[in-house]
């Protein structure tokens, strides 16, 4: 008798996720997580496919997926978070916000015959549990007597100072904000990432031995030259937090906000606790957001529950564009977002007192595929409309922070005003190096964080070679 | 966390503050800011540096009380710290000769004036200084103000001290040859100092003081419409050509929180008095 093959469960354990009704009327998170019971039955899903498993592939981290997978399934997890943090510095923050679909789980073979296994979710679930029951520190690694500083403390800059004070660096983080974290904390709202994760991560990386100084904006408190003159190296993760404007007449209007000031209003400033709180802000009741990416959706949701009585996202191309996450695209709907497809405003209209109150129109079609690959959008001639809005928050993306492309001589920039680096960070400046958004443009925390991870590696090794080679 | 070193009352209304701040102190430049933060729950507001002592670490600012956070700050003493001082942030004014320079400050910008016009004397500047409050009271230094101009004219909005009210400057603009004025003071200053400024094409400078967070260039609060475009005060400015700068737009942007602020300072009054 053969044995008997074991039961193959095509169906993800579901989230518990906070019911859409109570949700909007507050900031808590969404997603729940797994329980114990539930995070063991979803790994029990996995095939555990040999290396080179598919999802690793699909990993900008390279986290060995199958193998904290099969930690979780035998219920030992402090050796499964343990196995995460060989390659991820913020497990807690992946878990919560990469987007697996086209990563890891897009790889995923039980993918061709029922759901992918949830990796972020498993992830998600073990390093909430670390959190619960308390963070083991590696042992200090040997000083190398080497100094490197990063410039910006978001998820490209804490992923290579960890990263580095691991290897017996001496690491300090520079960060212009009053909070270490970037887009973590200033952008991701908190019924998507609870600050106080973010702030365990950020604490774990001190523990770790890394020395972040905030309210240090390099470039204007001190130069990347003058960084050089008392570190051996410089990592430069400053991100692309500039907000691009529609340049439209009207623009300038009291109650239109760029969505970085509302987000970093609600999230850095917790205006939503206004007046606890100092910062406030401006809901009205009929809110346009513009664009189609996670940070309209993050917008959008953060007005619904500041009590906005309609949202719209106002979005030129149609749903299959949407450069949102699919995930947030529904979880907006099932909170009420309304959404305006193929329409693009064309001038804000503002009242006697200087506020907007209303945003002309006008309807779009797709033509042919642009450089992005997606269809373009053309305005429909005569289409034009009026909507009623009285307050505006434009998401069409951000550019590259200048700050440091402006004070540094030599560092070569695109004409996007990106920093030019070679694959593994490395600029036109002997020992300066960079990554995330400043190199790429506008995207995600997973692919900063990777670039993190190489431009890391790479400093290491031009570290170790200038030591050898008794240049220092 | 940043010491305040020193704090002195200099009217009813207007505070000067020394904080400790190492480096801030030694980059600071006439014409930039610092954002400062009071405590964990507080907002961010920018404050225009009033001048720098490298050798003892120290900054200087000047703050008028109009709302809670401004309160809240005159409220602190010397040896009280606040949680978070960020700069020096926006680009410096340009300091050269020049010739003549106007220099007009109008209330708590006075104080940051006399940081500029310092340096201006310092570089061999003519300087015509001008001072103003809305009354006696609120006027504030003007000793400071003499000793670094050649010519030094004190106006306030009730006449009880000076002239009343600016329109004295319309002769003075008429009779003198300048060569370049710089306007720090409430926007209404600013505008009429600009349109007086005019017709004679003398350049002239405006230094903006919108609502701002982070004050980096990161979220836009601050912008304001020059020339037809759309600037960010703290990045590109928050120095600016006054006779391109949309005043009325930046009036209307400025009142964008008036009933919040209200609402705040009304809580933060009860709160007070409470305790």
């Amino acid at each position: 008798m053969s044995k008997p093959k074991p039961k193959i469960h095509k169906e993800v354990v579901p989230m518990p996720k906070q019911n859409p009704k109570e949700r909007v009327h507050n900031f808590n998170e969404v997603a729940l997580g797994y329980t114990v019971e539930q995070a063991v039955a979803e790994a029990e899903r996995c095939l555990q496919c040999p290396a080179p498993s598919p999802c690793v592939k699909g990993c900008p981290v390279e986290i060995d997926i199958p193998a904290f997978i099969k930690l979780i399934k035998e219920r030992k997890f402090k050796e499964a978070i343990k196995k995460i943090r060989e390659k991820d510095n913020l497990p807690a923050v992946t878990g919560r916000v990469c987007p697996q679909e086209q990563q890891c789980q897009a790889n995923c073979t039980m993918a061709k015959i029922g759901d992918p296994i949830s990796i972020g979710r498993l992830e998600r679930f073990v390093a909430d549990w670390e959190r619960e029951h308390g963070y083991d520190t590696p042992p200090k690694p040997k000083p190398t007597g080497k100094r490197v500083a990063i410039v910006g403390a978001g998820p490209a800059g804490l992923t290579a100072a960890a990263d580095l004070v691991r290897l017996g660096h001496e690491v300090v983080v520079f960060e212009a904000l009053h909070k270490p974290g970037g887009v973590l904390v200033y952008g991701i709202p908190e019924f998507r990432l609870p600050k106080k994760i973010v702030n365990a991560e950020a604490d774990y990386i001190k523990k770790l031995g890394v020395k972040i100084k905030t309210n240090a904006m390099v470039g204007k408190l001190y130069t990347i030259k003058e960084l050089l003159e008392r570190f051996d190296a410089v990592f430069v993760g400053t991100g692309a937090g500039l907000p691009r404007f529609m340049r439209i007449p009207g623009e300038n209007l009291c109650g239109i906000y760029s969505a970085n000031e509302f987000l970093i209003r609600v999230n850095l400033m917790k205006a939503y606790t206004f007046p606890e709180y100092d910062t406030p802000i401006h809901v009205g009741e009929k809110v346009a957001v513009i664009g189609g990416g996670n940070v309209a959706m993050d917008a959008a949701r953060c007005a619904l529950r500041l009590k906005a009585k309609e949202v719209r996202i106002v979005y030129r191309r149609s749903r299959k564009e949407m450069p949102a996450r699919a995930e947030e695209i529904e979880n907006a709907e099932e909170e009420g977002v309304i959404f305006e497809f193929l329409t693009n405003p064309k001038r804000f209209i503002g009242n006697e007192r200087g506020w907007v109150k209303a945003m002309e129109c006008v309807r779009m079609r797709l033509g042919e595929p642009d450089a992005s690959g997606r269809r373009r959008p053309i305005p429909i001639e005569g289409s034009e409309f009026t909507m009623d809005v009285d307050t505006v928050i434009i998401a069409i993306g951000g550019t590259p922070n200048p700050i440091i492309p402006q004070t540094t001589e030599g560092l070569e920039v695109t004409r996007h005003g990106t920093i030019v680096t070679d694959e593994n960070g490395k600029t036109s400046i002997e020992g300066v190096y960079a990554g995330g958004d400043i190199v790429t443009g506008a995207a995600t925390v997973i692919s900063a964080m990777g670039a993190g991870k190489r431009a890391a590696r790479a400093i290491h090794k031009y570290l170790m070679e200038k030591r050898n080679s008794g240049k220092s | 966390m940043y010491k305040i070193v020193k704090k002195k009352r200099l009217t009813s209304q207007i505070n000067l503050f020394e904080f400790s701040a190492v480096e801030v102190a030694r980059k600071a430049k006439p014409g930039q800011f610092i954002i400062i933060r009071i405590d964990e729950k507080g907002e961010r507001i920018p404050l225009t540096i009033a001048g720098a002592k490298p050798e003892k670490g120290t900054i200087i600012a000047a703050c008028q009380e109009a709302g809670k956070t401004t309160k809240k700050l005159g409220k602190l003493r010397e040896g009280d710290y606040i949680q978070d001082l960020v700069g020096p942030l926006g680009n410096p004014t340009e300091i050269k000769k020049f010739g003549t320079v106007l220099c007009v400050g109008g209330g708590v910008m006075i104080a940051p004036l006399y940081y500029h016009t310092k340096a201006l004397r310092e570089a061999g500047n003519r300087i015509i200084g001008v001072i103003g409050a809305r009354t006696a009271e609120q006027l504030i230094y003007e000793e400071e103000m003499r000793q670094v101009c050649d010519e030094l004219y004190v106006a306030t909005d009730d006449g009880t001290k000076g002239y009343k009210d600016l329109e004295f400057l319309k002769d003075l603009l008429k009779e003198r040859k300048i060569d370049r004025a710089i306007v720090l003071g409430p926007i209404i200053t600013m505008k009429l100092i600009s349109e007086f400024t005019r017709p004679y094409n003398i350049p002239t400078r405006v230094c903006l003081t919108p609502i701002m967070v982070d004050g980096m260039g990161m979220c836009g609060a601050c912008r304001v419409t020059v020339g037809g475009e759309t600037k960010f005060a703290c990045a590109h400015g928050p120095e600016f050509d006054g006779h391109q700068v949309d005043f009325e737009g930046l009036m209307a942007r400025l009142k964008m929180y008036t009933a919040q602020e209200k609402l705040a300072f009304v809580f933060y009054e009860k709160g007070e008095r409470g305790s």
